[in-house]
């Protein structure tokens, strides 16, 4: 069966007692029990809710793994993965990886003698120099926010079964429509599932998807130890969501790489970073990693200086000034003032994080409407 | 209101994604939240005696009480107006509520109203049965036969009625024609265009009055919810709205939510339906088990030409009649097949199937049956947005098991 196909069907099927085609939301936050020490199916849904349980059925289908857990945010299934660490053991993580998890890693982590060195992904001899034998899991993004940058997760995976640790994937930027790390030889793909797979900006969600049935098991023990489960009706959200995953995600990816040629182009653009460009550093492990598009996220840089840039993503009409990423609407931000403002100037500096940077989430709309808004806010 | 960050995006001349993703609503929404948020209350409250009385004289923009509509109604219409092309739209709870309700507020004891005899059973079953007791009369003329129509009409004729393509025989309607003849006798015209959607025809633009849409089908999208909605100008929808705050068919919000998320990637799955139907309606013409295929987008389909002509594609719905198959062999193809699920309805992304004998017309005779060209051994597909491949696979080794 086909990706999309898979994404309507598998976890889906028609309810067994009235035939909906659509499964009911099941918010019983408890289950009645056939008898006393005698446990159905479900008995407490923080434990299991049939809902939940329908969309990792799809996750992990599409994901190409055999088992998947829903979070209640990405951040959410990025704990829940580190969880599997203990006092003193060590993480090497690329050192793009989202601002969030490297808060997590740095500032909650640490607290629990887990420690972290980060190593750009995209350079594998780096990657590899960081590890130490503490190490225990790599973590990695791949692209990487917001400079696009590519890592080679089939090289990663090696580099992580040479020294005997887990590679995780932070995927939410390719989303499993163009690249599944489980296949490439990754332990644990992560989504921050807000994105592209609730697709429509009204979930919060997160979620972790392995092949190993006992990784599977540790990571279930510490979700139901620890509670950060993904709500009945978001549960409900995400699996209407992943249905038009796929026409979603080659749309953006199509309407993205026309956006970045454009601006590629135009004179008052001093640089764009997308995968899809040939003059990418990552474009041709993306063109291998990649299955028919480059993902719909895209960074270019103004011809210009803060104030400049800053007008540029304040004038659009169609791309709305939000953070986040994803959705069937467009969105602009200027990292330097936004995403990563938490950073100081040179720190920002040091990640290539310039002022005139611009970062595009392409949404839906139609090409040519989404070109003529960039064009009239660039002249702005 | 002024502030351009609080009123809907002007996307008269933007692309039909880009209305879909963001026509009617508003740029700067509550809370600053990228998607609007879903209103639940049933009444809403006023400051104080002077706002009440305000409200009343000046008939002031605002909302009173649920059933007369909600702020997540109001989006959702003004985004079907836009993508219809239309001035005003009025949202129900289920298409049966919507046409309903244009008919309650256009019709009066005496009046007449002419259907296609193709149109859905229900709709002409409310005004044969239901509309006959308050006294309005209802003729029935033969699908697409233009002049019996225009014979038909009389000086109480008050409405013309057809859907546009057919279900399930996928006739398409001369638009322009239709709408002629209700504008030279000053009769009202109303297409249900349900199975085309505005993406595409509109029939507006051909001269119609009213558009009717189960929104519950390509609308929405997802098979998990009903609604239904009439499209047209505001002065001729102003009696229709004013009627369904008395009759109380509105949809809830939660539901206009789900409506609004579905329009998000309303261009995007009618593309995907587009092209599965035509690739699958292609497929069984070259079956050797299939007899006939009904689809407009076929050559051999006796509208190809003007749907040709007007339509930018045909949809998911496929009618087709296996070859020298009983009742019970037709069942076993449907009873054999693994993807599409056996349902009525049509319209979302999970391809259903069904055979309208046993689904819809089970309780007739078979003379009955045949009167509304309803076939043994006809069977109808609602194509969803699966892989065209995979439906093809399956299709065909549930033909080859009979």
């Amino acid at each position: 069966m086909q990706f999309r196909t898979k994404a309507i069907h598998v976890g889906n099927a028609r309810d067994p007692q009235t035939g909906a085609v659509v499964p009911p939301i099941h918010v019983a936050s408890t289950y009645v029990q056939p008898g006393a020490g005698e446990w159905g199916e479900f008995d407490y849904s923080r434990s299991g809710n049939p809902t939940r349980k329908n969309l990792e059925t799809t996750l992990a289908a599409l994901e190409a793994g055999t088992g998947a857990l829903a979070y209640a945010s990405g951040m959410a299934a990025i704990h829940g993965a580190m969880m599997l660490l203990e006092s003193g053991d060590h993480v090497v993580a690329g050192s793009d990886i989202y601002g969030g998890a490297y808060r997590l890693l740095h500032k909650i982590c640490n607290r629990s003698g887990v420690t972290t060195t980060l190593a750009p992904s995209s350079d594998l001899g780096a990657l590899e120099a960081a590890i130490t034998p503490q190490t225990k899991m790599l973590w990695i993004e791949s692209p990487g926010n917001p400079q696009m940058s590519i890592s080679d997760i089939a090289a990663c995976a090696e580099i992580a079964k040479r020294h005997h640790l887990l590679l995780g994937v932070d995927s939410t930027f390719a989303t499993p429509v163009l690249t599944r790390p489980l296949e490439l030889g990754a332990d644990i793909v992560m989504h921050s599932a807000t994105k592209y797979l609730g697709g429509h900006s009204d979930v919060l969600g997160g979620a972790l998807v392995v092949n190993d049935k006992s990784l599977y098991d540790r990571l279930y023990f510490v979700q139901n130890a620890t509670g950060a489960v993904l709500g009945p009706f978001e549960s409900f959200l995400v699996s209407r969501g992943l249905k038009t995953l796929e026409l979603r995600v080659r749309e953006q990816c199509r309407t993205a790489q026309k956006i970045a040629e454009f601006l590629d182009a135009d004179p008052r653009v001093s640089r764009v970073l997308y995968p899809g460009l040939p003059n990418h550093p990552g474009h041709e492990i993306a063109a291998r990693q990649m299955d028919g598009g480059f993902g719909a996220m895209l960074s270019f840089e103004v011809n210009g200086d803060f104030a400049a840039t800053k007008k540029v993503a304040e004038s659009t009409r169609l791309f709305q000034l939000a953070v986040s990423l994803g959705a069937v609407e467009s969105l602009i931000e200027q990292p330097a003032s936004m995403s990563h403002a938490s950073y100081d100037r040179d720190a920002r500096l040091a990640h290539g994080i310039r002022d005139e940077l611009i970062r595009l989430s392409i949404g839906l709309e139609a090409f040519e409407d989404l070109r003529d808004d960039l064009d009239q806010a660039l002249g702005a | 209101m002024n502030d351009p960050n609080r009123v809907p995006l002007d996307v008269s001349d933007l692309g039909f994604s880009t209305s879909s993703v963001q026509a009617g609503e508003a740029r700067q929404k509550p809370e600053s939240a990228i998607t609007d948020p879903i209103f639940c209350a049933s009444t809403y409250t006023f400051t104080d005696t002077a706002s009440v009385i305000r409200y009343i004289e000046e008939n002031e923009e605002r909302e009173e009480y649920g059933r007369y509509g909600n702020p997540g109604e109001k989006i959702a219409e003004k985004k079907l107006a836009a993508l219809e092309g239309g001035e005003d739209a009025v949202l129900y709870s289920s298409g049966m509520a919507a046409i309903v309700g244009l008919l309650m507020a256009k019709l009066n004891a005496g009046d007449e109203v002419i259907f296609f005899d193709e149109c859905y059973h229900r709709s002409r079953e409310f005004c044969s049965k239901h509309l006959a007791r308050f006294g309005v009369v209802t003729r029935q003329v033969k699908a697409c036969d233009y002049d019996a129509m225009e014979k038909a009409i009389n000086k109480n004729t008050k409405m013309l009625v057809s859907e546009s393509p057919t279900n399930p025989h996928l006739s398409v309607v001369d638009l322009e024609k239709f709408a002629a003849i209700g504008k030279k006798h000053g009769v009202e015209t109303l297409i249900d265009a349900t199975l085309a959607t505005p993406y595409n025809v509109r029939p507006l633009e051909y001269g119609v009055d009213y558009v009717l849409h189960s929104a519950t089908k390509y609308l929405a999208g997802h098979n998990d919810l009903l609604a239904g909605v009439i499209i047209g100008s505001k002065a001729q929808l102003e009696s229709v709205r004013k009627l369904r705050g008395i009759m109380g068919g509105i949809n809830s919000p939660h539901n206009i939510y789900l409506l609004l998320r579905g329009l998000k990637t309303f261009s995007l799955r009618m593309e995907r339906h587009n092209q599965n139907g035509q690739a699958i309606a292609e497929f069984l013409e070259s079956h050797p088990k299939v007899e006939k295929v009904y689809y407009p987008g076929l050559p051999s389909h006796k509208y190809f030409d003007i749907a040709k002509q007007t339509m930018r594609g045909f949809g998911g719905l496929i009618t087709f009649l296996v070859k020298d198959a009983d009742w019970r062999k037709t069942a076993d193809v449907i009873d054999a097949v693994k993807i599409p699920r056996i349902a009525p309805s049509l319209g979302g992304v999970e391809s259903l199937i069904e055979q309208p004998l046993v689904m819809s017309y089970y309780q007739l005779a078979p003379e009955e049956r045949a009167k509304f060209g309803i076939y043994d051994n006809m069977i109808r597909m609602a194509c969803g947005i699966e892989d065209a491949e995979d439906l093809i696979a399956d299709l065909k080794q549930a033909l080859d098991s009979i």
